[in-house]
């Protein structure tokens, strides 16, 4: 077989199996929101369809799939069928540049844990997060309900804003590892601090990864900023006039987004795949114990954005503006000078 | 038919504004209010309440009914406070009728009110902190008014639709061990606030969304009939309960709490605040609860007991007589107005001295608050408005009646 074929097989392989993988763990993303919420709040969470609720992302997807897709008189159909698409689309495309371990050994056989290793990954992340917005503003626009614009127009002005902090907040971190490839910037985080810290970007930045965390909040629209589809307000944002499949797209594109920045989260502050080793297990499974860590870390992301939503109201939108604008941007600033300053002084 | 059409009409003054059409069905209008809203951007810059959606000609249907069969339809203006609409009309007829009273009936009647007035005031902490975006605390809250609720199951066979209290008195005695169960409530109750107040009092989100949102000044909410804590929240302090005693108030000790920032904080912290002094008031009513009847003794007016119908000829012919043809009230009107959890609850009876009422009108507190609303939220953002209406604490149902 050539090269090119082989290539274009093996990554189509890793494409199906991590999209795969991923809209799994959307589904029980959504199942485990569901249960530590309820669980929060007096409440069981979903039991009913199978063992402590465990089939009920299962039923949802059936339902989604079920539902009759309404499409309102006055919509503009290209764009509003378009919308959700886009959504997803890019959602799922941004995942194509993230590493989830070393390589994978199968035999004799090994691949990266990733399905394209760029060197300018972090820069193709934030490039197709902020198309993601048209996703958003053309399902809003091509609704023609005004509900769905004003949800549509808060999206994109609070995606745009906060693009610019959570950009700044990456720098800080890009200074420190000079590469913009996930995989480099990983590596440069293996090793300790003073023999018992990890190496972690987060003990150096950990302003930048609070001003990544709110932009992070704010991008994926989740409370405490989840202006966008403030229920209350606005009843469901840009997706008013969405549903069956098409509702699905945008919550799944949601949900996909949370692992994204979650994603990138682990790998830029928190060593990505960098754990403590796991001696104890056979040779088999040893080239898995990266991925386990990858996704533990992930998992603890996950539980602090349900965490948050169980716990805190809603900001408001010209708030939401001024902190993004005259709170997170000027400190994500700062944290490039100072960063640069340490940098300049420490190395002749 | 335009004309014809009550529905208040906005039209966009300028070039750069739109309609938005807020409810009916909309998740925060707290039921069926439906808002007309100018809007410049997310600024609204004028507002019109349509209300009507959930008329229900109560007052209309009490001109047919016997005066003892108004109390079930008490229950449905405020859904929410139950007993607070039974006492205020009972009291109301009694004053017609002339009646005493006994103590206990008076004391049940107070504990109860100050039970209720914690259950309705738990649902809108529970909505407003939901409509602002705190989900918690609205789970939190229903908790506790389970509890409420199911006090009022015990004594009334009834969750909500309570109908308890009978012009004379109540329907029967409270059943054995409640004022034990009410304790335990009394006791865990006050960490409980505290718990919601942790969740809300000092973050920095809650504050930033409602100190100095929808003010409102204490003339104009005297000029817009505004009563309950939005008015004292306004800086006003007027309570019926301690102004106006009535079913025997006056024997117990409360703080009525006061603000003068008149934003939708100070109506918050009151509200929450009234909360721990209405169970102050439940452990004063546990604490001296007397003994004795708990009906009047009008053997005219209230149902004689079982016992007696079983052994006295004229029990048996008042209660045949009570059951099918009602009771009359001499001729003349009263006003009696009790503080509900919103203000102001106020009945107007007219008898013409027949067994039905001439007219019953209530003067309900949410319907006037509601008149504020449009002061509240000009100029202010849609947001804003959410957590204006949140604050004023409506029920469409006493609104529309």
């Amino acid at each position: 077989m050539p090269t090119w074929a082989q290539f274009v097989l093996l990554s189509a392989a890793k494409s199906v199996v991590v999209i795969i993988i991923l809209l799994t763990a959307v589904a029980y993303a959504v199942w485990l929101e569901r249960k530590v919420v309820g669980r929060m709040q007096n409440r069981w969470g979903p039991t009913r369809v199978g063992p402590f609720g465990l089939l009920q992302p299962l039923a949802d997807g059936i339902k989604f799939i079920l539902k009759e897709d309404i499409i309102p008189t006055n919509v503009y159909k290209p764009l509003y069928i378009a919308a959700p698409m886009i959504s997803v689309a890019l959602a799922l495309m941004s995942i194509a540049v993230v590493p989830f371990g070393e390589q994978l050994r199968f035999g004799s056989f090994s691949t990266p844990a990733q399905i394209t290793d760029v060197n300018v990954a972090l820069l193709v992340l934030l490039g197709v997060t902020s198309v993601a917005v048209y996703g958003v503003a053309l399902a809003g626009w091509s609704s023609n309900s005004k509900y769905s614009l004003l949800g549509s127009l808060r999206a994109s002005a609070q995606m745009v804003s906060y693009e610019a902090s959570l950009g700044l907040s990456l720098i800080g971190v890009l200074l420190l590892s000079g590469s913009l490839s996930l995989r480099e910037i990983v590596n440069g985080q293996s090793g300790t601090y003073f023999g018992f810290l990890p190496r972690w970007n987060f003990f150096p930045q950990f302003i930048a990864f609070f001003v990544y965390l709110t932009a992070a909040f704010a991008e994926t629209n989740r409370i405490p900023f989840d202006l966008p589809e403030a229920e209350t307000e606005l009843v469901a944002g840009y997706h008013t006039e969405y549903s069956s499949m098409k509702f699905a797209m945008f919550f799944m594109a949601e949900y996909t987004n949370m692992f994204t920045v979650a994603c990138v989260g682990t790998l830029l502050f928190f060593g990505g795949w960098h754990g403590p080793a796991l001696t104890f297990l056979p040779m088999v499974v040893q080239s898995f114990v990266p991925l386990f860590w990858f996704a533990f870390k992930i998992f603890l992301f996950l539980f602090l954005y349900i965490w948050i939503r169980g716990t805190l109201p809603r900001f408001r939108y010209d708030q939401l503006m001024a902190f993004g604008w005259k709170v997170l941007l000027p400190i994500a600033l700062a944290n490039i000078v100072l960063t640069s300053l340490y940098i300049g002084l420490t190395t002749p | 038919m335009a004309h014809l059409s009550p529905t208040p009409v906005l039209d966009a003054g300028q070039e750069r504004t739109m309609i938005l059409n807020m409810g009916p069905q909309h998740p925060s209008t707290h039921g069926v209010l439906r808002l007309l809203l100018e809007i410049d951007g997310e600024t609204v810059v004028r507002m019109a309440p349509d209300i009507g959606y959930l008329h229900t000609g109560i007052e209309k249907t009490c001109e047919a009914k016997f005066y003892q069969q108004v109390v079930p339809l008490t229950d449905r203006i405020d859904y929410l406070c139950p007993m607070t609409n039974n006492l205020c009309y009972v009291l109301a007829v009694e004053k017609l009728l002339g009646l005493d009273i006994p103590p206990r009936a008076q004391w049940v009647r107070v504990m109860l009110n100050e039970l209720t007035r914690i259950s309705s005031h738990l649902v809108w902490l529970g909505t407003h902190a939901l409509d602002i975006g705190a989900m918690s605390v609205f789970l939190y809250c229903f908790r506790e008014r389970e509890d409420c609720l199911r006090l009022f199951e015990a004594v009334s066979g009834q969750r909500m639709m309570t109908s308890y209290f009978r012009v004379g008195g109540l329907a029967l005695d409270l059943p054995i061990g409640f004022l034990d169960r009410v304790r335990d409530f009394a006791n865990k109750f006050p960490e409980r606030v505290d718990e919601y107040e942790d969740l809300l009092t000092s973050n920095p989100i809650w504050e930033r969304r409602t100190k100095g949102v929808a003010h409102m000044s204490a003339e104009d909410a005297l000029a817009l009939g505004v009563t309950g804590p939005a008015l004292r929240a306004s800086g006003v302090d007027i309570d019926l309960r301690r102004d106006m005693p009535y079913s025997s108030y006056e024997k117990f000790q409360f703080d009525v709490p006061v603000s003068s920032d008149g934003d939708v904080f100070a109506r918050y912290i009151l509200r929450v605040r009234e909360m721990r002094e209405s169970i102050k008031i439940v452990k004063q009513g546990l604490d001296g609860m007397p003994t004795g009847a708990i009906k009047a003794d009008a053997p005219k007016v209230v149902l004689p007991d079982r016992e007696k119908m079983k052994t006295q000829m004229e029990a048996l012919i008042y209660h045949f007589k009570i059951v099918t043809e009602g009771f009359t009230v001499p001729a003349g009107e009263v006003y009696q107005a009790i503080e509900s959890p919103r203000g102001e609850m106020g009945y107007y009876v007219v008898s013409d001295g027949t067994s039905k009422p001439y007219r019953v009108h209530m003067r309900s507190p949410s319907y006037a608050n509601l008149q504020a609303l449009a002061k509240m939220c000009e100029g202010k953002l849609i947001a804003d408005v959410v957590a204006a209406i949140g604050s004023i604490d409506i029920v469409l149902g006493e609104i529309d009646r």
